[in-house]
């Protein structure tokens, strides 16, 4: 590899004659080339064409073209620790939406559990109304009858006996666990209303269930007879309790 | 003259025909390229000295290319072919400033 080095230190042909300067020199060379320089313009014919080469190799778009095999595994184990990395990412995102998901299904549950029961609770305390079957009763008593605090009690009884779900009376008043009942001078005395003849409950419940309850021997139709008062018993496949009653929160019972 | 219109003609050969590299060779062309570049720059010199001799030329830029090449192929064997191609470079490059050097005082005496 020091050919030229030597060639620059070697003294040849004429070492005695005076230097010419580099400017001669390469005038000379310029004007006047001898057969030398043929070989010397083949071989930068050589070193032209391979550069040329390399730079548009070095400058091309394949970054892992002009790599030899070390480099190309160690590129490969870097991606592939990359793409190990990636996959703990994916994983660790996917758990994080599984759990998410999971405790928004959880949560929707508890909403929907919760709709369902203020719904139910609803209708049993008469906070929101309510339709379905049931039985619409019409009690009409006669100049000399009367409806009786007892026979009202019983009947309302027996509709909850035979399991009514809401019941409202005369259109007005709400029937629910709470309601008070008190004898008036003309009338029952509900909820702080005071209601008349003729009587009209509707009750929502299994429609058959309700009328028998009523008309069992002894029961509800049986003791107004003697009263002179009519009971008519309409059985209808939509019944609607439109009566509300405000909530009360409990000042005094609380639950464990 | 001949030598500067035969590089001449090597780069609009190179620029003209794309000339396709085999991939084995891949690795060598860059060390190649300056091991012949240090061949270059140590004729120019040698010229500049008034030693120019054309065989030398020759010989030393085909061998200054195989060595190079031999070497980094060695170094792709042993498995050290990365390193030891930068050694090649380093030593061609060292070996470039140092002829360079000597032909900037020939034209410029300084």
């Amino acid at each position: 590899m020091s050919e030229p080095d030597a060639a620059a230190t070697e003294p040849t042909a004429e070492p005695t004659a005076p230097a010419p300067s580099a400017y001669q020199l390469i005038r000379r060379a310029l004007l006047h080339p001898g057969r030398g320089q043929v070989s010397a313009a083949v071989l930068l014919v050589i070193l032209g064409i391979a550069g040329v080469t390399q730079v548009r190799l070095a400058g091309s778009d394949d970054e892992y073209a002009g790599m030899r095999q070390a480099d190309l595994v160690q590129a490969l184990n870097g991606l592939q620790a990359a793409s190990r990395r990636n996959e703990q990412d994916i994983r660790d995102l996917q758990n994080t939406r599984d759990s998410l998901k999971d405790n928004n299904d959880k949560t929707a549950a508890a909403l929907k559990q919760a709709r369902d029961e203020l719904v139910t609770l609803g209708i049993l305390a008469g906070t929101s109304t309510a339709t379905g079957p049931g039985v619409r009763i019409t009690v009409t008593v006669a100049e000399d009858g009367q409806l009786t605090l007892n026979n009202l009690l019983d009947g309302i009884e027996e509709l909850r006996d035979a399991g009514a779900e809401a019941m409202e009376i005369n259109d007005a008043v709400r029937v629910v666990a709470q309601t008070s009942f008190e004898t008036a001078d003309n009338g029952i005395n509900v909820d702080g209303r005071v209601l008349t003849a003729p009587f009209v409950i509707d009750a929502i419940g299994d429609p058959d269930s309700l009328a028998t309850a009523l008309n069992f021997p002894g029961g509800f139709v049986d003791d107004l007879r003697p009263d002179h008062a009519h009971v008519g018993i309409k059985k209808r496949q939509k019944i609607e309790v439109t009566v509300l009653r405000r909530a009360v929160e409990p000042r005094y019972a609380e639950s464990p | 003259m001949i030598a500067i219109i035969g590089l001449l003609v090597g780069v609009a050969l190179g620029l003209f025909l794309k000339p396709d590299v085999p991939i084995g060779m891949e690795p060598y062309l860059p060390i190649a390229v300056v091991a012949a570049l240090d061949a270059v720059f140590g004729a120019l010199r040698a010229f500049l000295d008034g030693l120019f001799d054309d065989k030398v030329f020759v010989v030393s830029f085909v061998s200054n290319v195989f060595i190079a090449a031999l070497i980094v192929f060695l170094g792709d064997k042993l498995g050290v072919g990365a390193q030891l191609s930068t050694g090649v470079i380093v030593v061609l490059g060292i070996r470039i400033f140092a002829n360079v050097a000597a032909i900037r005082r020939h034209v410029f005496h300084a």
